[in-house]
């Protein structure tokens, strides 16, 4: 992937992470980091999204939390789960209130490892993802010419 | 006056980066009451006591709360540690200092830069990250993480700090602190950072203590109550006063939190100077058997830990009261009569921590 016509927005959402990979996303936005010379801005609201963050695992609580940002999210969109906790419950996954990774609730992307997900990764994830939503948005149109034909 | 409606605000909000959810009932665009549910985050983490051994639980304690891990991991540690009966070396006891500092000095620049993005001051959130960044470089090369350290172990800490990062650290912190000294000049003295922290939120000392504030939203308020002056670790041997503010508005809690910064940065000084010899840990033998309650001061106030053992290498009990949870009553006594443009502002300066509060 070397150029993409959009600058796809992200949405991020803590599940129910330590806070430590929540930092580091936002840590992604600032100076040093600073994903928005990419384009991607972060944005609060789910419908100019297109590329959910989540960090953390679910619980009985978020779970429809979850499920509601990921609806209201327009298609094509692209699901990254960051840090450990957010692929598979992590040093949590035993704990009572943790049903494990976000892959159990909802589709997900693209897996980033690390706990704390370093930003470098957590940036790797999200370019990954719009190479995702890259090939989303062709198939979509594919799909379209097929239905028009 | 038109009749009461209630809000929601969060558990998604743009301007928090964790899930609380707060019903605000209004009237027109004032706050006449607030109702909170926590519980977003909750993992019960308390239990895994029962299925992890007390060294692995370390791990675990440290990730409470990302932004605050070196010290709940040390307050773990103490607190088993005093169970065993552990004699700590001195040097170890100093490097926490220096490790818990540090991790102030990072969660109140962090404070800082999320509370100027709640009232819409976007370059200075950014300018503040940027220092804080070089802090965390700091840290890394410490201890070997940047948000959760793994630093402290139950008996000493795992890496040391010889001369030549000793001299780094001093160096940095020389170099750091006009850079500071530039960015929080903005937050006290600029306008538009007045007009939306002077005044607003007061909490008075009566209130504070009723309602058992902790920390800095309790020491802006008037009361000098911070718990490093028992002398846990090595503070005993360090000189300092705790850091009170009179008014109690979010403007008391922002210059509380900016000399903290500082006296911090004069504690690590002070720890690099006084750097006793000797090894950095002791060995762990046999298991804990009894019950202890340590309390530390955390960078949002006091945080109690109770561990309770039963002689085996699982431990019966261990309990969390984390200083968010103390500061949400304050809070709602704040938010009430407060404008609705001011809630995310009120809320950011409890400096809230939901992971730590729910676990």
């Amino acid at each position: 992937m070397s150029y993409f016509k959009k600058s796809p927005w992200l949405i991020h959402y803590d599940g129910s992470s330590c806070n430590g990979c929540d930092i580091e996303v936002l840590a992604c936005l600032t100076p040093l980091y600073d994903v928005e010379r990419f384009g991607i801005v972060n944005t609060g609201n789910p419908k100019h999204a297109d590329i959910l963050l989540i960090t953390g695992s679910v619980n009985e609580q978020n779970k429809s939390v979850i499920q509601n940002i990921y609806d209201q999210m327009p298609d094509p969109k692209v699901v990254v789960a960051v840090g450990i906790c957010a692929t598979s419950g992590g040093i949590f996954a035993d704990c009572y209130n943790v049903l494990g990774g976000v892959d159990k609730l909802i589709p997900v992307d693209v897996y980033v490892p690390g706990c704390a997900a370093r930003p470098e990764a957590i940036i790797d994830g999200v370019v990954q993802g719009l190479g995702v939503l890259e090939e989303k948005y062709k198939n979509r149109k594919e799909r379209k010419k097929k239905v028009n034909a | 006056m038109s009749e009461k409606m209630i809000m929601p605000f969060g558990p998604q909000h743009p301007v928090l980066p964790e899930p609380i959810h707060l019903s605000l009932v209004l009237q027109d665009e004032k706050v006449a009451d607030v109702i909170p549910s926590i519980g977003f985050i909750h993992r019960g983490l308390e239990k895994l006591v029962e299925k992890k051994d007390f060294q692995e639980y370390t791990f675990v304690a440290e990730r409470i709360c990302g932004i605050c891990s070196y010290i709940h991991g040390m307050g773990y540690c103490q607190a088993v540690e005093n169970i065993m009966g552990l004699e700590v070396p001195a040097r170890a006891n100093f490097l926490r200092v220096i490790g818990g500092e540090f991790s102030r000095i990072h969660s109140h620049t962090l404070w800082l830069g999320l509370c100027a993005d709640a009232f819409g001051f976007e370059s200075l959130f950014m300018h503040t990250w940027r220092l804080r960044e070089k802090i965390l470089d700091l840290m890394e090369e410490i201890t070997g993480g940047r948000v959760i350290f793994s630093h402290v172990k139950i008996g000493g800490v795992k890496s040391d700090v010889d001369a030549l990062m000793a001299n780094k650290i001093l160096d940095i912190l020389k170099e750091l602190e006009p850079e500071f000294r530039e960015i929080t000049s903005i937050f006290l003295d600029n306008r538009t950072v007045r007009s939306r922290m002077s005044g607003v939120g007061a909490l008075s000392e009566e209130e504070a203590r009723k309602l058992g504030a902790v920390g800095p939203m309790l020491r802006a308020s008037g009361v000098a109550y911070d718990l490093r002056t028992t002398g846990y670790a090595a503070y005993g041997q360090l000189d300092f006063e705790p850091i009170v503010e009179k008014d109690g508005d979010c403007m008391a809690r922002c210059q509380v939190r900016i000399r903290e910064i500082f006296q911090s940065m004069d504690l690590i000084r002070q720890a690099v100077g006084r750097l006793p010899a000797g090894p950095i840990d002791v060995p762990v033998k046999g298991n804990p058997d009894g019950e202890f309650m340590a309390r530390l001061e955390q960078p949002r106030g006091e945080v109690v830990y109770y561990v309770k053992a039963n002689g085996t290498k699982m431990l019966d009990r261990m309990r969390v009261r984390t200083p968010t949870f103390a500061n949400l009553p304050p809070l709602i006594q704040v938010l009430k009569g407060s404008d609705l443009a001011d809630v995310p502002v009120l809320i950011l300066t409890i400096d809230p921590c939901i992971s730590c509060t729910e676990r």
